[in-house]
């Protein structure tokens, strides 16, 4: 991961790019503590679940921007990752669906 | 390089469809890994969603979780599942499972510096990172290991079950004290596959690192074997991270 300016020492972006990842680390830990303080405070419910999942979405785009460098990669490639990720999110709704509908039966 | 480092060392002097040009502006070898994580994206989101449908087709504990027992007839709360800690005698959920996340997390970390390291060819501190990463695995697959073994041995504790009798203790893949037969097998086939994961993962950083050692990367001009091998550890932890969420918090 290189300075994004070449006039940096070799020094001065390898300070810029640990500060990068320890920044990162730092944000995922702050997220991480609000899902845990959440799940001792707020009750159950389809709220709470929303929010931990928007969180989780937030720490893997993180992780995938930063960690796994795709933030750097040419756009191409990133949307080439990103947008197959479209099709999960068609099949978490499909399953969950068909989920309700097997309780329907299932429990009268 | 403003863009990821790539092994286009000879590149310049082949034609453009000799291999000349690098698609994309990244190596053959970052392109297929990147190709193998999001097969394996649809692998584990298979997984997880499953989970959810089955798990969304089952009757949930409608009641207070003071109130709640572990019975055939309801999806366990998870809360009350996972609430053990090695060694100590306590009922606290989300602490061990917090200290795994904790665990994969920093060894994430201590994989990027690994990769930073790589990139200013720094041979002594892609060592010194590999071998906390790797640590950071065994550590990690050794919370795993008491996780499972805890999981399977049971609680012992009859006032938790529903009817108050304690006809079954543990977990396989039959059979489970804490709710329907599904909630064990998900739970083993779920974290067993990311286990897995992790374990290869470590296998494959043990390899790497002891490439470095033998002066591998310096050999070849760059570290981007590091780079590819740090990939597959992130994604692990991303999963891991999933995994977290749809099983213990939500």
């Amino acid at each position: 991961m290189a300075a994004h300016a070449e006039n940096l020492s070799p020094e001065e972006s390898r300070k810029k790019n640990v500060n990068r990842v320890l920044v990162v680390t730092g944000i995922l830990a702050g997220i991480t503590s609000v899902e845990f303080l959440l799940a001792f405070t707020m009750p159950a419910g389809m709220a709470r679940n929303a929010i931990f999942i928007i969180l989780t979405i937030a720490k893997a785009f993180y992780i995938v921007a930063d960690f796994m460098h795709l933030r750097h990669e040419i756009k191409t490639l990133a949307l080439a990752i990103l947008l197959p990720t479209a099709f999960i999110v068609w099949l978490l709704v499909a399953l969950l669906a068909e989920g309700g509908s097997l309780y329907t039966p299932r429990v009268e | 390089m403003a863009t990821s480092t790539s092994a286009s060392v000879n590149l310049g002097k082949r034609s453009i469809w000799d291999g000349g040009q690098e698609p994309l502006k990244a190596s053959y070898g970052k392109l297929m890994m990147w190709f193998f994580l999001v097969s394996d994206t649809f692998t584990f989101s298979a997984l997880l969603i499953t989970y959810g449908m089955i798990r969304y087709s089952q009757p949930a504990f409608t009641g207070l979780p003071e109130a709640f027992k572990f019975s055939q007839n309801h999806w366990p709360i998870p809360e009350k599942v996972f609430d053990a800690i090695p060694f100590v005698d306590v009922h606290l959920p989300l602490v061990f499972v917090g200290i795994m996340t904790f665990i994969l997390i920093v060894s994430s970390v201590t994989m990027v510096l690994a990769v930073e390291a790589g990139h200013r060819m720094d041979k002594a501190d892609v060592e010194k990172y590999m071998l906390w990463t790797i640590l950071g695995g065994f550590a990690f697959l050794g919370c795993q290991a008491w996780e499972w073994s805890h999981f399977i041995h049971g609680k012992a504790d009859a006032a938790m079950m529903e009817g108050g009798v304690l006809d079954f203790m543990g977990a396989n893949l039959v059979h489970n004290q804490y709710g329907p037969p599904a909630f064990a097998d998900l739970f083993f086939f779920i974290t067993g596959f990311h286990g897995t994961h992790v374990a290869s993962g470590v296998v494959i950083n043990i390899l790497t690192f002891y490439n470095c050692t033998m002066g591998q990367y310096e050999k070849v001009g760059h570290y981007e074997m590091i780079e590819k091998v740090g990939l597959y550890w992130h994604f692990v932890d991303l999963v891991w991270v999933f995994v977290f969420t749809f099983f213990y918090l939500v």
